[in-house]
């Protein structure tokens, strides 16, 4: 096989990564309505986060839960742009400010924000789709990690972080439309995203992405720094006192997964046809977790069917019991954070050699 | 004190308290380039607790710790590294999860940024440095096992190659030979008597058979501060040391 594309890990993962493709570029969109593929494109792009949290807890060993922040920070930052096009004079001759968003204007704003006018521009937006979360999780990562704070209390500060997001959105409706969020969402640079035809383009675009952002991460995991993650996961300390400094590898890992976050998030603005707080604060960031645990933990492909499979079940299930859906997805997740702390017991040998299992 | 810059390693006045009990006490260590130091001392002394000093596991409370003339103590651990300090831990600490080959190349000096170490490539130069340190601690057969699966004494070899990956200056080395057989024991006396003339060493040990193996100049601790230095025959005749110590 040839070397470059060694990083696939031989045989198994490629067809592995054939399989997904398949899947999701081929079965999906033959076998569904645009109303189910839609649905199932969501699902992707929740999974663009789980992708991201098996880099950095499968592989890492760093728990967020917290990836609601910047799957939001990607999901807003669309929304904003999608807002302002939407919010054009005409669009809004009948505001007391026209040319503003709605909520804007309900909340006797007179004039956009300065943090919003960037947002006209949609290179600036997609610039900032992939550079916000990066900083974002830089800042929080530095100043954790370099004070030493990890595992439990990692996590729980990223929970409290997710809590404080969301009140501030809730709280701030002038600036972020408040508790219903960025709604009523319409064009694209002109062009409609809410009909069938658009659906289905923004269903492949997301597709596609999605394969890019594993193929992206299965290489990140072959480089020697993928191995430096299994060794800080294994023996922090050996780590450093090999000369690394622990603390930036970390952060790095927590950027990465905060980056898949966001255009998982962009790209569920783009199809769902708004964003709000609910969308984004402690239950998701929990639910992301799970996804990736029951994908495996270790598999970048594994955290996609996690996604899809909780998806499906929900719809199937929590329509009909949504009390026991809620405990049911709380068990999962004291079930694989405390009694399967590595992976699924068939892949214990790829789990040792810290492999992906697919 | 006038000149310990002509030291590798200078410990001068090193006290560390914790919460009130001094576990290193009004410390003066010195050593020379390429020296072999045993240091020995009854449980509780304060070896593995001094060496945690050297490499900034922990912060003194007081004194001063001079490697080649750079003082440790202000250094965050990753760069008193980078200076050519190696520390092997009292538990053998390697990679579990990572063959032996992979834990010997993650010790490489090359690539410790994050950048460096995403766009890091696998050169004969590695390749080489690999297959050498991995003859010299006796564990050229086993690189591609996964690390968990070694016995006890080859981990300890294991991490003693890690270290040899860095080329260190100084090694200080934590009770190597817990754990091991008989035979293991002999191999890794020879093992440190050839590494002896290229590295300065720090060993910590209890065995004093092995120290008369591989004993050239013996530091004594008790209580945090040295009872006695010198070499074998002396320390071993010293009366003090024979009563917290040798005794029994
Ligand atoms: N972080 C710490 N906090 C409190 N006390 C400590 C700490 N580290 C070491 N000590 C205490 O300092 C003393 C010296 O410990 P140290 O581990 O250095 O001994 P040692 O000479 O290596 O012993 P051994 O031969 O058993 O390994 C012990 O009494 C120990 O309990
Ligand atoms: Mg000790």
């Amino acid at each position: 096989m040839n070397a470059k594309l060694d990083f696939l890990d031989g045989r198994n993962g490629l067809v592995s990564l054939l399989v997904l493709a398949a899947l999701i570029l081929i079965v999906f969109p033959l076998a569904m309505g645009v109303d189910q593929l839609n649905l199932t494109g969501r699902f992707l792009s929740f999974s663009f986060v789980a992708v991201g949290l098996v880099l950095c807890w499968g592989y890492g060993g760093i728990l967020s839960l917290g990836q609601g922040i910047f799957f939001g920070i990607g999901g807003y930052c669309m929304a904003m742009f999608l807002k302002l096009e939407a919010s054009t004079p005409e669009a809004t001759a009948i505001q007391t400010t026209p040319g503003i968003p709605d909520f804007m204007d309900w909340n006797r704003l007179t004039e956009l924000p300065w943090f919003w006018v960037p947002f006209h521009s949609l290179t600036f937006t997609l610039l900032a789709i992939l550079v916000l979360p990066a900083a974002f999780a830089y800042l929080m990562g530095i100043a954790m990690f370099k004070r030493r704070v990890s595992g439990v209390y990692f996590a729980i500060i990223t929970q409290a972080l997710v809590v404080i997001l969301t009140i501030l959105l809730v709280a701030q409706q002038g600036f972020t439309g408040g508790a219903n969020g960025i709604t009523d969402l319409r064009t694209l640079k002109g062009w409609s995203i809410n009909t069938d035809e658009a659906l289905v383009t923004l269903y492949f675009i997301t597709a596609v992405l999605l394969l890019a952002v594993i193929v992206l991460g299965k290489w990140l995991l072959h480089t020697k720094f993928g191995r430096i993650l299994i060794a800080m996961r294994d023996r922090e300390d050996r780590v450093r006192f090999s000369g690394y400094d622990v603390a930036n590898f970390k952060a790095f890992a927590f950027c990465i997964a905060a980056t898949f976050s966001a255009i998982g998030g962009a790209m569920f603005t783009l199809q769902e046809g708004f964003m709000s707080p609910s969308l984004i604060g402690i239950i998701p960031s929990i639910e992301f977790v799970i996804f990736a645990a029951v994908g495996g933990r270790l598999s970048l492909i594994g955290a996609v069917y996690g996604a899809l499979a909780i998806g499906f079940l929900r719809i199937a299930f929590a329509e009909a019991y949504p009390q026991l859906w809620l405990f049911l997805m709380g068990t999962v997740f004291i079930v694989v954070v405390l009694f399967l702390p590595m992976a699924w017991p068939g892949s214990t040998r790829n789990m040792r050699l810290g492999r992906a299992a697919c | 004190m006038s000149s310990n810059t002509d030291f590798l390693l200078a410990v001068e006045d090193l006290t560390v308290s914790f919460d009130g009990f001094k576990a290193i006490n009004g410390l003066n260590f010195y050593m020379d380039e390429k020296e072999l130091r045993v240091v020995i001392g009854p449980n509780g002394a304060g070896k593995t607790t001094l060496l945690d000093l050297i490499c900034g596991k922990t912060k003194p409370t007081e004194g001063s710790i001079k490697f080649r003339g750079k003082e440790l103590t202000k250094l965050p651990e990753h760069r008193i590294v980078w200076e050519g300090v190696g520390r092997k831990f009292q538990t053998p600490s390697i990679y579990d999860s990572l063959t032996v080959r992979e834990n010997l190349e993650v010790s490489y000096p090359r690539g410790r940024g994050v950048w460096g170490a995403v766009a890091f490539k696998r050169d004969e130069a590695l390749r080489e440095k690999t297959h050498e340190i991995a003859s010299v601690v006796l564990l050229a057969e086993a690189l591609e096992t996964e690390a968990g699966l070694l016995s006890h004494g080859q981990k300890q070899w294991l991490e003693i190659g890690m270290l040899l990956m860095q080329d260190p200056a100084l090694l200080m080395l934590d009770e190597p030979i817990a754990g091991m057989s008989a035979r293991e024991r002999e191999l890794t006396a020879e093992l440190l008597n050839r590494l002896a003339g290229k590295h300065s060493i720090i060993v910590i040990e209890h065995d004093m058979n092995f120290v008369k193996q591989i004993g050239r100049k013996v530091t004594v601790l008790h209580q945090g501060t040295i009872l006695a230095e010198g070499d074998m025959e002396t320390v071993q005749s010293d009366r003090r040391v024979i009563d917290v110590y040798l005794g029994h």
